[in-house]
Order: structure tokens, then C-alpha cells, then sequence
């Protein structure tokens, strides 16, 4: 099957994006090179600190090594400039005057202080969308606290959500909240887009990482206002109310998730279960025998919830993950296996949806595979990915063929660490 | 009045539970139309979420369901009804988008596919979210988050390494794809409003959601490891953790990247003698020595609250902040700050602070103005003012049931 449409155009083909960015606000830029625009990553002179993140290519650190500088900027071009310079500004607003778009992550009240705030900017072109992804906002008591992405994930309130009851409260190994702030970003920029089309007006965009977050903590919010009931973690378990509901169980080799859902979007769901689990001689008289149309798990207590987990249990350990998915897919159980990060790099679905995209990086010198479209759209397709710049990669095309500058003046901005 | 971003444009919204709802909130908030279609028969599984107005349960009064759909109209339609089709596609007709997030194939069952919408209304944007996309071996089975984000490895990626993972909360995946969605759709608007043309498109919340992995994804691909939990853990941080505090089950942020930092932290705590060891100078050495250094750690904020522990660390340049429970998102200054929730009378005496978007944009505010609709709420007003259906047409196809 075909995906990627052959003769497409792209949603921000001619859009400029000046892209300043840290590791706080990189995906934004991205998902707008995605569709098509010409994002330029604006580095400071030692290249984006987010360069020295880890993991490397071939576990050997270096700046042009960062896998995940390499996997939240691709398509997108770089060129270093020292905006704190008097030549910098000046080079940055020229660079402002012909963009659409500038995304910035410092703290709140930096490029004011350079005189580069949406103010200035939107005095050099009023079409302008600035940008800003920040851990709080512009403004507010925390809008100046030293962020980490632990500290977001905290304060969002999903860390109380997540680990055992007993035990430290947990994030996501692999960094989550910067990226959620900088895809809102990327949402919030484009809402702004449509209005700048339509009415020539562009505006600044207030984004704050931890409120990106909040919504992550689905359900604790009503129920703290209204019933003073301070939900909070239960390791496998969702602890909803009053019934623990366990999300996480272990099979033969590993683990799936799967919910007892009440209600009628899980009658047909239950009843499929409950059929192969009788035709396996593992259906209890209980689960023969519930009312899968009035079952309302918000209802029962753990005695009568162990009367399900208890058989449910010992015929998921009676199968691998593999087994469970696939009769999973067969009977369409809503069950899906616990995947390692190895089996998703293999999955067959994202195979099929030519979900991969391979991208030769030449300073490595091979081609590796990167997460493809986050979207697949009929008319606009996403871009296939570029890999991502190396630091001032297109220095030479930005300032000489763009702004003309002369071979003289450009040794001169060097020399004065402008450039 | 203040412009909206979004003003004049028209969504007809079949999702349901909360991907979709979740993403059309968006559109909502920003001063769109979003018109959802439910029945009696299927409401939006949502509407049977505790908790309730007055705590008696009924369709129309679920707070969650509120929070998600706040300035949504609602019709009900039975689209078991040839006639019920027939309103559908004349809301067809009328809309810039449709958005489902129905298991793949249902749309096409009911008559209301791409190909059937664009018969209508040939300039469509159709939206499209499931699990897996609508083509594929994997494409047929309906999940949802709480499934799905194990699938896509946030849940193998949580906990400790030696020890079973652990689900990160209901649902993560529903949280990961709005806003990616929220800024395709828009673009395909704008892109309509140029061109003339709509769209197909079709977002697989597995695609979307593995961005946010990119690192660890990467990690495989270029060096074959497959990365798995690591606690609280940070390979180039030390201290970097969460630590128990004074009070019950509270908890509070620390981190330090930095030899800058980590003297700041020093001085923070009041230089105790255990920090002259040579076992915590320098990164390499506070990374060898981790278990032991959060152990001193930990003696010192056991003794503090996790608002102390945070304020002073934060005065100090440290990265810092309190582990939040629901009861603190109620009443933090910095959300009150931003406005993000929003008190709305949700009926008979009772209000709801719904909650906000992620941004705040400066010409154009987004606004939460009205609570979730009660099933089938607008349905009359849609199809006086949205259809411009005469009275006696109503009260035929109202009395004849296609409007439950």
C-alpha cells in the first residue's frame, strides 16, 4: 500500500521558522519542519547544550554523536549567531523581518532583556508568531524556578500518580515533559497560524510545560474538588475511587495490559474474554454468570474484584504475550502486550504503515531509522526526515546567499564571536 | 469582544471517551463549532464517569465528562435510523471537519466513510484517530491509553530495573497526541481555506506517541540497546531523585546537574560535614556513590516539608519542586496564576473548575465558557439554526426516534 502521496504539497511549504530552542522546546520546531516549513535552528557559538545529551551514536559522546539531539531536530537546518552581541541582534531582526515563525525556551524575561521580546519583534514584522515554551509561563511565582524534567513531571501531578503505594513516587525514564510543552507549543503555533492567515495578525504564544501536563492526571482533579478524595498511585493498579482495577499482568514471559472495563464500550470486549477463557476450561462459574451489560466496576469491592482478577490472572500466566495478542487481535479483546523498546523498532503494524524513516547522518557515515509521520494525511503529507544539522551547517547558505553577506564580513563577524 | 482563533470554524465530532474529545477541546476552547453526536444507545463511554452532580449518576451529569467537552454542542442521533444518516449528512454538508476515533471500519459500516463524506462535501477534512491507523494486521482491535501505552513502551521505560514495570497512570497516550493532532488540523484548515481542498487524515496514536520516546528509539536503532526503567535516575545528574519528606506520603524533586549546583546545594542544606567526603565530589564520584549520597539526602529532607525542602532549594538555583497531589493543583499559586481552571455552574448549585489549555495565546485567548452538554442538549437548537430544519420536519423525525 501506497502512504506517502507522490505529488503532495505540504501545509507550511514557504513558512519560515527561526527555531532558538533548547532541549525544552526542540520538538516544536520539528513538527513544523514536518509539514514543510524551513526551520532554522539558531545555535549559540558552542552549538545547543542539548547536543551533549545523551544517548551517543556508538556510545562515543561528542556533539555531532547525540542520538537525542539527532532524533527531536531532524529536518531542520542550523546556523550558530551570539544574539547577546549588538552584530547578533542586528542579524537576528533582519533574519525576523522575513520569518513567520520564532520559538524560544530561555527563561521568562531573557529576550526582553535583549530587546528582542515579542514587543520589538512584532514592531519589525506584525505577522510574526513568537513562541515561548517554558516549565511555568511567562508570568507567576514559579515562572523563574529552575526546571528539570523530573521537577515537571512532579509538579504536574502525575509523579504522585505513578509507582507502588508504598514506594517513591516515579517519572517516565525517558524524559517526557519537555516534549509535551514543545508539542503543545506546535499545536497552540499553528491555532495561531490559521488566525494569522486569515486576518495578516500574528501574536505571542504563552506555553507552560507543567499545564501541558495536567491533563495527564485524568480523573483526580473533579474528584479532589468535589469528594475532598486525594487519588493516588497503586503500582499495577489504577485505583479508581474505591476498586483497585489492575492495569499491568504478568504472563509466561513478561506482561500485557489489560482493564476490566465496566460500562457498555466493554460488554462485547468482557464476553470475549470470558468465551476463550471457557473454551481453555479456565471460566470460573462466577465470570460464566456476571451481568456484562449492568456491571459498573466503580460498584464493586475487592472481594467481589478478585473474583475476576483471580481467574483472569491464571489464564493470562497460562500464555505468552505473543499468544494473548494475537487471540487479542483474533477476538478483539482489548488487551495489548507490554512491549520493550526492541519489539516496538519491530513491530509489524508500524512495518506495514511504512512507519520508519531512514536517514543517512554523514558524519556518521551510516544511515539509521527514525520515528516517521506523526500523522499520515491524504493531501499534505508529513516531509520525509532529514537528519538533523550538524552545528552551522548552513552558515554559508543562510548568511552568504541569504543576506549576502561578503567573505570580509563574514570573517569579521567570526573574529568578533558573532558568528 | 476579543476575536477567537478558530471563529467560523465548523466541526462535527463523533469521537468519544478521550483521544478525541481531548483533541477537539482544543478546537472548542479556540472558537470553533464543535457539534458531537451521541445517542442514547451510545453515549460517550465518558458520561459514566464518576464523579456526579449531587453524586447520583445519570448521563448527563459526569464532571469528567464536563471537564473534556466543555464548549461542545450536543445532538443526539440514532445513526441506526435511515433517517438519523440523513441528518448526519446533512451536518456533513455543513462542517469543515469530522472528527471519529471509532475502531476502523465502523465509520464506513454507518455509511459515514471518507469516500461517502466527500459524495457531500467534497472539500471534508476528516479526522481519524485509533490505535493503530485504519490500515494494517494490527488496525481492527479497539484499546484504549491504558492498553496502548505499553504497547508503546512508556510503561517497560517506568520503574525500576530489577523489579516489574509500572503503567504511568490511566491512560498517557491520550495525553500525547491531542496537541500533535490540534496543529495538523489547523494547518489542513488554513491549508482548505487556500486551496479549496480537504483531506483524509489518519492518525495512529502508536505513531504519534513513540516521538516522544525518540532517544531511546534512536538508542536501538544506532546501537542496538533496548533501553529499559531506571527509577528516577539521570545518567548525567547526581543528586537526582525524589525524596520523602516531613508529613504524610509527601514528597519533593531534587536535581543537580552541575558542579555550580551542587556547592549551591551544598550551602543550601548548611554544609554538613558528610559532603567534605571525597566520595561526592564531582559527578563521577556522586554517580558511583548514588544510593549512599540519597541516603544522606533524604536525613535532611525527612525533617523539612516538601514546600520548605522546594523554596529553599529554588532560592538557592536548584531544580526543586514539590511532588503535587490533586489537592495541591487546587490550590497552587502558579495555576491560579495562569487561570488555568476555570470555575463553571455545572447545575443545580454545583461548579466544576474545569481545566485549561497548555498555552495562553495574546490576541486571541481561548475561553472554557460552558460545562459539557447534557446528552443531546442542542439538539433542537442544531437543527433550527444549523440546519434551518422547519418545525413541523423536527417534530416528525423527533417523535419518530431519530433523535435519541
Amino acid at each position: 500500500m501506497n502512504f506517502e502521496s507522490t505529488t503532495s504539497s505540504s501545509i507550511l511549504e514557504s513558512f519560515k521558522v527561526l527555531d532558538l530552542t533548547d532541549e525544552k522546546g526542540m520538538l516544536c520546531g520539528k513538527f513544523l519542519a514536518s509539514l514543510g516549513a524551513e526551520v532554522i535552528k539558531i545555535e549559540p557559538l558552542g552549538g545547543d547544550r542539548a547536543r551533549n545529551l545523551p544517548p551517543f551514536m556508538n556510545d562515543t559522546p561528542g556533539q555531532e554523536a547525540s542520538l537525542y539531539y539527532a532524533g527531536y531536530n531532524t529536518n531542520k537546518k542550523s546556523i550558530t549567531l551570539n544574539i547577546e552581541t549588538d552584530d547578533g541582534k542586528a542579524i537576528f531582526k533582519r533574519l525576523v523581518k522575513d520569518s513567520d515563525f520564532v520559538i524560544e525556551s530561555f527563561s521568562p524575561g531573557y529576550m526582553h532583556k535583549l530587546g528582542l521580546g515579542y514587543l520589538e519583534l512584532s514592531a519589525i514584522n506584525p505577522r510574526i508568531i513568537m513562541t515561548s515554551i517554558t516549565p511555568f509561563g511567562q508570568e507567576g511565582p514559579y515562572s523563574q524556578y529552575k526546571s528539570s524534567d523530573l521537577m515537571c513531571f512532579a509538579m504536574s501531578g502525575l509523579m504522585y500518580l505513578v509507582g507502588d503505594p508504598d514506594g517513591t513516587p516515579l517519572r517516565i525514564s525517558v524524559p517526557q515533559t519537555y516534549s509535551l510543552g514543545a508539542a503543545e507549543g506546535f499545536g497552540a503555533s499553528m491555532i495561531a497560524h490559521y488566525y494569522r492567515e486569515r486576518t495578516g495578525e500574528g501574536q505571542y504564544v504563552d506555553v507552560s510545560i507543567r499545564d501541558s501536563m495536567i491533563k495527564a492526571t485524568i480523573g483526580i482533579l473533579p474528584e479532589c474538588e468535589v469528594n475532598q478524595r486525594v487519588m493516588k498511585r497503586g503500582g499495577a493498579y489504577w485505583v479508581i475511587r474505591h476498586t483497585p482495577n489492575k492495569m499491568l499482568w504478568a504472563c509466561k514471559d513478561g506482561w500485557i495490559t489489560f482493564r476490566l472495563h465496566g460500562g457498555t464500550f466493554a460488554v462485547a470486549t468482557n464476553r470475549e474474554l470470558v468465551k476463550w477463557m471457557s473454551e481453555e476450561n479456565m471460566a470460573t462459574d462466577f465470570m460464566l454468570n456476571v451481568d456484562w451489560e449492568h456491571l459498573d466496576m466503580d460498584e464493586a469491592d475487592d472481594e467481589m474484584y478478585k473474583k475476576f482478577e483471580d481467574p483472569v490472572g491464571k489464564f493470562f500466566m497460562s500464555h505468552t504475550r505473543q499468544e494473548l495478542f494475537e487471540g487479542a487481535l483474533a477476538r478483539n479483546i482489548m488487551l495489548l502486550p507490554v512491549s520493550t523498546i526492541e519489539e516496538v523498532a519491530n513491530s509489524p503494524q508500524l512495518a506495514f504503515r511504512e512507519y520508519w524513516h531512514e536517514a543517512e547522518q554523514p558524519e556518521w557515515g551510516k544511515s539509521i531509522k527514525y520515528p516517521g509521520a506523526f500523522i499520515k494525511a491524504s493531501e499534505t503529507p508529513c516531509l520525509k526526515t532529514r537528519p538533523a544539522p550538524s552545528i552551522g551547517q548552513h552558515n554559508e547558505e543562510i548568511y552568504k546567499e541569504r543576506l549576502e553577506f561578503s567573505n570580509e564580513e563574514l570573517a569579521l563577524l567570526k573574529a568578533a564571536n558573532v558568528i | 469582544m476579543q476575536s477567537k482563533a478558530l471563529e467560523g470554524v465548523k466541526i462535527l465530532d463523533f469521537t468519544w471517551i478521550a483521544a478525541g474529545p481531548l483533541t477537539t477541546i482544543y478546537l472548542a476552547k479556540c472558537g470553533a463549532t464543535v457539534v458531537k453526536v451521541e445517542s442514547m444507545a451510545k453515549p460517550d463511554g465518558v458520561r459514566t464517569s464518576p464523579p456526579y452532580i449531587k453524586g447520583k449518576a445519570g448521563l448527563s451529569r459526569s464532571m469528567q465528562f464536563s471537564n473534556d467537552n466543555a464548549n461542545k454542542l450536543s445532538i443526539a442521533i440514532n445513526l441506526k435510523h435511515p433517517k438519523g444518516i440523513e441528518i448526519a449528512g446533512r451536518l456533513v454538508a455543513w462542517a469543515d471537519i469530522v472528527a471519529e476515533n471509532m475502531r476502523p471500519g465502523a465509520m464506513e459500516k454507518l455509511g459515514l466513510g471518507y469516500e461517502d463524506l466527500k459524495k457531500i462535501n467534497p472539500s471534508i477534512i476528516m479526522f481519524r484517530s485509533s490505535f493503530a491507523g485504519q490500515h494494517g494486521p494490527q488496525s481492527r482491535l479497539s484499546v484504549t491509553g491504558t492498553e496502548l501505552q505499553g504497547l508503546c513502551g512508556f510503561t517497560i521505560l517506568t520503574g525500576y530495573p530489577d523489579r516489574d514495570p509500572i503503567p504511568p497512570w490511566g491512560a498517557y497516550t491520550d495525553l500525547t497526541v491531542p496537541a500533535l493532532s490540534v496543529g495538523m488540523l489547523a494547518g489542513a484548515l488554513d491549508y482548505k481555506r487556500k486551496t479549496g481542498k480537504g483531506q483524509c487524515l489518519d492518525l495512529a496514536q502508536f505513531e504519534a506517541s513513540l516521538h516522544y520516546l525518540s532517544p531511546a528509539i534512536l538508542d536501538y536503532f544506532a546501537n542496538h540497546r533496548s533501553q529499559t526503567r531506571n527509577g528516577n535516575k539521570c545518567d548525567y545528574a547526581a543528586p537526582h531523585g525524589v525524596f520523602r519528606c516531613k508529613g504524610d506520603d509527601r514528597w519533593c524533586t531534587i536535581a543537580v546537574f552541575t558542579d555550580e549546583e551542587w556547592n549551591a546545594f551544598i550551602m543550601a542544606i548548611g554544609n554538613p560535614p558528610w559532603t567534605s567526603d571525597p566520595k561526592f565530589a564531582g559527578l563521577v564520584e556522586r554517580k558511583k556513590n548514588e544510593e549512599e549520597l540519597n541516603r544522606h539526602i533524604e536525613e535532611w529532607t525527612m525533617n523539612m516539608s516538601a514546600e520548605e525542602v522546594m523554596n529553599l532549594l529554588q532560592g538557592h538555583g536548584i531544580s526543586s519542586g514539590v511532588v503535587e497531589t490533586a489537592a495541591d493543583l487546587l490550590r497552587d499559586p502558579q495555576v491560579k496564576t495562569r487561570r488555568f481552571l476555570q470555575k463553571l455552574d455545572i447545575g443545580e448549585g454545583e461548579t466544576l473548575s474545569h481545566q485549561g489549555l497548555g498555552f495562553q495565546l495574546s490576541k486571541t485567548p481561548y475561553e472554557t465558557s460552558t460545562p459539557g452538554p447534557g446528552l443531546g442538549e442542542h439538539t433542537e437548537q442544531v437543527c433550527r439554526e444549523i440546519l434551518e430544519m422547519p418545525d413541523d420536519e423536527f417534530i416528525e423525525l423527533f417523535t419518530s426516534g431519530v433523535f435519541e
